[in-house]
Order: structure tokens, then sequence, then C-alpha cells
């Protein structure tokens, strides 16, 4: 309804400068005759008065944006060990880009209103400049260099795992609308899987090789525990469709593509109840609740629920278009410290133990 | 109407005696000024389409499930009691996607002034092959029709989102929309894709082979640089999409495993082995992304024209954009995985990626400096054209400067397929290609319809579209910051996402007004094509070939003999000239030299 109300406020504004505009015609018709759709001084006056004005808007919306928005939950508060260094690319770049953005948009409408059209004013005769167009080539080539090295270092350092530091091997499993995590147990291999062998009526969902020895001691569960301070390597597998494995805070994703493993391998380095209580996160998470707050008040008005309060929780989300419900495909993520992991694990049940026979 | 024309014939040297009707002029038309303003109406007709499609998106993601009257009208059993279905949103994402990447801002904007200005402002009387570019409209035209007729199939249109991967897109049980709905999107697409091959060689060609006496490749205009280099582009990347359409109805239809391997959806393992999704999302991106300048050049080859007409100056460096946009195009077609990071490909590849698609900075920066040049101590006409062609330059630079961050691949990690994304190539490519074609038309309106645009409403259009995309697309970029993905139907289901509501509603108020205030231009448009002010022969006192033919449109363009250019089209107050701009058939004063470039 609000929606439609404002709907119908925009349509009469818009009659309203129509018709302004055709009262402005008409006091201008008969002045100029023929060409008098063609800018003249007025036009090109006011036309770069507001261009200087558009970019006090850019300036000003830029500002907003920082100010409202700009706590950045993507690059600061990382909870992954490769984190900050890809946070400080990240605000290395945006630097590049705002020093840049700045001056580039100073340029462009400062020129467009001070080299605004008057008659009888001629502009100057100038086509080339080879040591101009040589400098801004080389300049961007510069900056270009050290960002693509820094990048590349990044991404290297990120993409290569080093089993060496004997990763905990965990699958992540996604199928339409669903995450499920396999742990590899106490030989830290995952047992051979293939879709093909799923058997529903033996509760074999993921298609594991039960005639693997390996497959034994496999855990699956629906919520995905990590121990703090331990590398992580995730092996990524798709039953049906392609999904994205999107762990914002730890700065992780990577595709699930059926028929094939990805992989994906990163170090927590902040337990949940730790982050929990960092004061960025404190401050994000009562904000959260004040809006819930309120629009838990109006939904009660509405004679509905109100909203549960909201705490914490690291996540992992799909982030390739995935189908129906790709918008609620998530799975809550745990980081602990490794007794409080030792001690959730036991509790689950092995794979070998977890099937029916029938 | 064929008595002007009859009289018209009499002055054309190549003899096109045939009487014309009512059909052959205005339907089956082969004349090149008809067909650009056939491909102008119908990219229009897309782009409103196209545009309430977002609005919708905007309607959902600021109000999710409230019961929205307008969904109720428009999209009927899509949206019971007014509230829209999940399904219904992803095949509109899809949809709007394909309609305003392909429809409007490929087929309209590069059909529509290809067609146009080629053979005008090259001094040809008509594209190499009339016949071809009739045949090339109307098969837009059917491919357009088809993508439409989409939305009435029972389960729906297409909803794997523009990109069509499969499996999403190749199985009919993934979703409602990969059943019939896809189908017609792959048929569309491939006719399409056969239009745009059958413009894209006639533009090849008549460029090669039809430029007057003089019209030397160093005196082309840069719009005709852009639209040569562009259909070049298009030549080479296109059939590879539609290879890839052709595989994924193979998939779809006759069992093949192209892109398919193991497989276990809704109870059951499908017999697909040894194909892969990743193969598709190359084959497609071989095409998606030289795709986006395809849309770009163009874009920006008006631009250029635009702002050196109307700064009264030459364009600066000349010689420097024409190297950039072959430059462009050369690296468009090596930069295609920067889309892939994180798709399972080989890290090392995204190493290579990163590199080569850093570097497309670099002609871009050129670009965008010597726009700014240009201007510099001009005498800026800020006519319509000049305001969005300005707007460009803006937005290319404000959306183009954060491809550095999404084209490095350790920093796209975080920022992949969330709303970052979104805002980036809407700005770069979206927005800026349409004020590109909105400069176009605003510029040549005269030389179609020999009628002027409302200039106040112009400016209207152009402010308020202006403040509108900085107020939708600015703020996204930092609520993709924040690792909201793209693609939600809504975001409720997320309370780590709850601060963001906010901003999503100021977006979607910006983007109404925005869409809304396109009636502005539409008004102007369409009632100006009867209504408007009658055009001079050359309003703009531009330099180009195009505005030394008569307003009236005759078949062969100039009656008697086409003139020979004897200057490049950027003589703009070149000293020791009256005027401040000197016409490209205009030949050399005695002693007067021409810029060596």
């Amino acid at each position: 309804m609000t929606a439609l109300l404002s709907i119908l406020v925009l349509v009469f504004i818009l009659v309203a400068i129509w018709q302004m505009v055709k009262i402005f015609d008409l006091t201008q018709s008969g002045k100029l005759a023929g060409n008098n759709q063609v800018a003249n001084d007025t036009d090109n006056k006011i036309n770069g008065y507001l261009m200087l004005g558009f970019l006090i808007f850019i300036y000003v919306i830029t500002i907003i944006c920082f100010v409202k928005y700009g706590d950045l939950p993507l690059m600061s508060n990382s909870a992954s060990e490769h984190g900050p260094g890809l946070d400080n690319l990240m605000i290395i770049s945006m630097i590049v880009i705002f020093f840049v953005q700045t001056v580039t948009q100073y340029l462009l409408h400062y020129f467009a209103f001070k080299y605004r059209g008057e008659k009888g004013k001629k502009a100057v005769f100038f086509a080339d400049n080879n040591k101009l167009e040589a400098i801004w080539t080389i300049i961007p080539v510069i900056v270009l260099a050290g960002l693509i090295i820094q990048g590349l270092f990044t991404w290297n350092n990120i993409m290569n795992v080093n089993l060496e530091d004997d990763p905990i091997v965990i699958e992540l499993y996604a199928q339409q609308f669903i995450w499920k995590a396999r742990y590899s147990g106490a030989d830290n291999t995952l047992g051979k899987a293939n879709v093909r062998l799923i058997d529903i009526d033996r509760a074999n969902i993921l298609g594991i090789d039960e005639a693997d020895p390996n497959a034994k001691d496999d855990v699956i569960t629906s919520e995905l525990h990590l121990p703090v301070g331990r590398p992580v390597l995730f092996k990524m597998r798709s039953q049906d469709v392609l999904h994205s494995a999107y762990m914002p805070h730890f700065r992780a994703q990577m595709n699930c593509v059926p028929g094939m493993i990805t992989q994906f391998g990163f170090t927590p380095t902040i337990t949940t109840v730790d982050m929990r209580e960092t004061p960025e996160m404190i401050d994000k998470i009562q904000n959260i609740n004040k809006i819930r707050v309120e629009k838990s008040k109006a939904l009660v008005a509405k004679g509905e629920d109100a909203l549960e309060r909201y705490e914490f929780d690291y996540l992992l989300l799909c982030n390739k278009i995935c189908g129906k419900s790709h918008y609620n495909m998530q799975m809550k993520i745990i980081v602990e410290t490794q007794e409080e992991y030792d001690a959730w694990i036991k509790e689950q049940k092995l794979f070998k133990n977890s099937l029916t026979n029938n | 109407m064929s008595a002007h024309a009859d009289t018209h014939d009499a002055h054309d040297d190549h003899g096109h005696h045939h009487k014309e009707t009512f059909i052959t002029k205005y339907i089956f038309s082969q004349d090149h000024k008809m067909i650009a303003k056939q491909y102008l109406i119908t990219g229009t007709i897309m782009g409103v389409i196209g545009v309430m499609m977002s609005m919708m998106m905007r309607m959902q993601i600021a109000w999710p499930e409230e019961p929205n009257v307008i969904f109720k009208a428009l999209l009927g059993d899509w949206a019971p009691d007014g509230v829209m279905d999940a399904d219904i949103y992803l095949a509109l994402v899809t949809i709007h996607g394909t309609i305003m990447v392909f429809f409007v801002l490929t087929a309209g904007l590069s059909g529509t002034f290809s067609n146009l200005l080629i053979p005008l402002q090259i001094g040809a009387r008509d594209m190499a092959s009339g016949f071809l570019n009739m045949i090339s409209y109307w098969l837009f035209f059917i491919s357009s029709v088809i993508m439409v007729s989409s939305f009435f199939v029972e389960a729906g249109p297409a909803a794997a989102g523009w990109t069509i991967y499969p499996p999403l897109s190749a199985l009919p049980m993934a979703q409602g929309g990969s059943g019939a709905g896809m189908t017609l999107w792959l048929v569309s697409m491939a006719i399409f894709i056969a239009s745009s091959l059958l413009g894209s060689l006639n533009y090849v060609v008549t460029v090669i082979n039809l430029r007057t006496k003089g019209m030397s490749m160093t005196r082309l205009p840069l719009t005709i640089w852009a639209f040569f280099v562009t259909a070049i582009i298009g030549v080479i990347s296109f059939p590879v999409l539609l290879s890839a359409a052709l595989l994924l109805i193979m998939d779809r239809s006759f069992g093949t495993s192209f892109f398919l391997s193991d497989i276990f959806i809704q109870g059951e393992v499908l017999h697909y082995q040894g194909g892969s999704p990743v193969l598709f999302e190359h084959l497609f991106w071989f095409l998606g992304h030289p795709e986006v300048y395809i849309v770009l050049l163009p874009a920006l080859g008006i631009t250029s024209e635009i702002i050196a007409t109307n700064s009264r100056k030459p364009i600066f460096g000349y010689r420097a954009m024409v190297a950039s946009i072959l430059a462009i195009a050369f690296l468009s077609t090596i930069v295609w995985g920067h889309h892939m990071f994180i798709s399972g490909m080989n890290p090392f590849l995204g190493s290579v990626f990163t590199f080569t698609t850093l570097l497309i900075a670099i002609p871009s920066a050129v670009k965008a400096f010597n726009y700014i040049t240009t201007l510099w101590k001009g005498n800026l006409q800020m006519n319509p054209a000049m305001l969005f062609s300005i707007g460009l330059v803006s937005t290319f630079i404000t959306g183009g400067l954060t491809g550095i961050i999404l084209g490095d691949s350790a920093l796209d990690i975080n920022v992949h397929d969330t709303y970052f994304v979104v805002a980036h190539f809407h700005l770069v490519m979206g927005i800026s290609a349409l004020y590109g074609m909105f400069a176009g038309i605003y510029h040549w309106f005269p030389k179609m319809f020999g009628r002027m645009l409302n200039k106040n409403l112009g400016y209207i259009h152009f402010w308020v579209t202006a403040v509108c995309a900085y107020g939708v697309f600015f703020p996204m970029h930092f609520i993709g910051m924040a690792g909201l993905p793209r693609r939600y139907y809504t975001n409720s289901n997320f309370p780590l996402f709850d601060d963001l509501a906010n901003a999503n509603v100021v977006i979607s108020i910006f983007a109404l007004v925005g869409g809304i205030f396109q009636l502005v231009f539409l008004w102007n448009f369409f009632s100006s094509i009867f209504y408007g002010k009658k055009a001079t022969q050359n309003p703009w006192r531009s330099n180009t070939m195009e505005w030394t033919t008569p307003v009236e449109h005759i078949h062969g363009n100039w009656p008697g003999e086409i003139p020979h250019v004897h200057r490049w089209a950027y003589d703009y107050s070149k000293p020791g000239h009256d005027d401040d701009f000197v016409s490209q058939i205009v030949p050399l004063k005695e002693g007067e030299e021409e810029l060596q470039h």
C-alpha cells in the first residue's frame, strides 16, 4: 500500500513538472525561431552550475555511505588467518580507488562548470600531447603493477593449501537448499563417495562408498564445528546444481560443482564466543536487535509473532543461484576450542553406525 | 509518400527505381535509416519491459512479503494475493538481465546507431547488403517476441540467471523455469545471435569497402571506429555462445553429457556422466565478457563524438583513443576467467586472468583522461546529449574503478556474487551504456526523425536519472561489502543482514523515482516524432558527414554525387577558420595543414 501511495505521489510530481516545462516552453516560444531546442547561454549556465552541484552530490553520497554503512564488516574483524592480509589489500585498493575517484570526478565536473559555453567564446584547438598521454598511461601501469603483484601473492597464499600443516579434512556437501558437512574422522581421510551410491532407504544420503574402510569413521552433520587455530581443508561436492559455499567472516568462498570436487582451506582464528564479545560485533548486534524490536512492534500489531532476539553466529551461505529457495540455504558455523570440538565430535554418530539396514 | 520517394529516386544514381509501398518502406525496409528506427523502437519497448522488471525486483527487495497491488496486476498468478512468488523473482532477475544486456544494449544500441551512422558517416548510399540488414532486424524482432512470450508458458520463463549455468538450466526438475521457459530462452538467443552476426558482418564489410573518397581509416570518426571494432568482437565471440547454447540444447533434449555429470536430484540418479558445468562457464564467458565491451564501446564511440562536438574542440588524443579501442577489444577476449575465480578452475589460471584483467584498466584510464582533457578550455554546449555524455564518463569512472577490486582474484573471493558486483557492472556497463544510448538519441534524433527533442524535458530527464543512478548504485557497493549475496528473493532469513534493510529501502526509492522519470523521456521521444520542432540540417554544427545530407530522408542518402572527404572529423575551433567547425567535406584551404594523426 505504501508503495502504491508513493508511486501515485511520484506520478503527480511528474505531471506537475511536465506542466511547468510546458509553461517554460510557452514563455520561450516566439523569442527564438527554428533552433530553439539547442542549448543557449542560459542553458549552459544553469547546467554548468548543476554540474558543480552534482559533484557535491557525489561527494556527499560518498560520505553518507561511509558514515552510515562504513563499518564494513568485510574489511575488518576477519576470523581467519589469511583474512587480515586480504583485508589489507582491500583497504589499499579502496584508498587508491577513492583517491582517483575524488580527483577525476572533480576534474570532470569542474571543467564542465568552468568551461560552460558562451556565445562568442572560442575553444582552444588542442588535439594531441604525447607527453600528457604518456604520463597517464604510465601512472596507471605503475599503480596497477603494484596492486597486481600484491594481489597475486595474497591469492597464491590463500589458494595453496599446505598439507604439511596437517589440516582437518571436512567435506561440504551441497544439495538443493541444504548444506551438510562430513568430517573425515580419526584417519583424517574422507571415504570415497559418488552420488550414484546414494541409497535413501539405508540413509546413505551422501553416496558414501560403504566398502571403503576410510568411510567407516566419517561423521555427517548439519552444523559446522571448527576448532580454533587448526587449519581446515574443505572438499566441496554438490549433488544436483551449482552452489557456492560462502563464508564471509572467514573471507572464504568456493563453488560446489556436480561431478567434481573443489577445495578451499583456511584457519579460523576467533571462536564464536570471542567474536560475539568484540566491540564491533556488540555494536552491530545491538543495532540489529534494535531494528528487530521495531519490526516486531509492527508484526505484533498485525497479530503475528514477534521476531526472536538475534545472537551472532558465523554462517555458511549459498552464493550461486540454485533454485527457488536459494535465498534460504544456510548452515551455522561454530568455532570453538579444541576441547569443546573434541567433545562435540565424540557425540556424533559415525557413518557406519548411521546406516539403517533393511 | 510514394510521390516524394519517386522524386528523390530521380536523384539517386544507384537507380532504385522500384515503387515503394507502405510495406517496403516501413516494414520490410532495406534502407538503413528505417532499419535503425526499427531497432530503436523495438529496443525501447524491450527497455521499458526490462526496467519494469527491475522496479518490481526492487519493490520486492525493499518490502518483501508485503502484498503489492502492482505485483497483483502485472504478475497475476505469480503473485497470489499480491505477494511475489520466489520462482518469479528469479525469472525476473534472469529476463531483466537478458533483455537489458542483449536486447536493449546490444541490439537497441549497436543496432540503432551502427545502422544509422555507418553509411551516413563514411559516405555510403546504404549498408553493403540491405537485404541481410533487413533479415537481421527481423530475426531480432522474432527473438524479442519469443523472449517475451516465455512469460506466458505454464511453468514460467527461464529463471537460472542470465548466465544460465547448467545443471540448473539443464534440468527441468531443478526449478520450474528450466522447462519450456528455458527452451524458449535458448531458441530466442540462438535467433538473436544469428541476427547479431548478420548485422556485425554487414557493419564490418561496409566500413571496409564503402568509405567515400578521402575517408581513410585515420579520418574515420571515433563512432565508426567503435562500431567497427564492436562488430569484430561480436563476430569473434557470439558464435561461441551459440555453440554453448546448442550443446546445452543437446544436453537438455537429446541426452548428451557435455555439461552434466553425476547428478542426483529428486530421489533419482540421472544418466549423465563425464561432462562439466565449468566448461559451460568458459564458453559462456568467452562471449560474456567481450559482450560487456560490445555494449560499452558503441556508447564510448557516441560519447567521443558528442563530447568533441559540444566542447567545440577536437577530441583529445585521437590516435590514443583508437589505440585504446583496439587494446580493449584485444584484451576483452582474454579476460573471461575473472568471472570464474572461484568456479573450481585451477588457481593458477586465476593468477593469469587477474593479470590480463587489470591490464584493461590502462586503456580505460586513457579514455577517461582523454575525455576530461577534451573538456578542458572548451566552449561547452550543454545540450542534453552532452549532459548524458559527461554523465557516462562519470559513471564509467565510478563503476570502472571498482573493477580493480573485482578483477583481483584474492579480493574477488569475498565480494564475488554479492551486491558489490551488481553495483559495479550496473554502473560501468549498464548505466554507462544506457547514457550512451540516450546521448545518441538526443544527438541524432533530428537526423532520424527530422525533428528536435524538447531540451527542457531532456534536462529534467538527465538530472533526475543521474541523481537516481548514483542513489541506487553507490550505496549498493556498501551492502555488497557487508556480504549480502545477490539474487536473494528476500534477506529476511538472515538476521545478520537486518541492518541493511533500510539501505535497501532507500535504494529502491531511488530506483522507482528514476524508473518513473523515464516516462519523461518516453513522452518526449514519442511526441517529438510527430510534434517536435522541425530540425535544421546541422543543428549541433557538427563536422561529420551525416549532417550534410538533407533533413528529409532519401533513399541513397545524398542527392547527386557523394561528397568527398578532405579532413578528419574533429576540426573544431581550428585557427584560421571563421566558424568553430569545419565539415569533413570542406577541402583544405591553401596552406592549411591537416593534423598528423
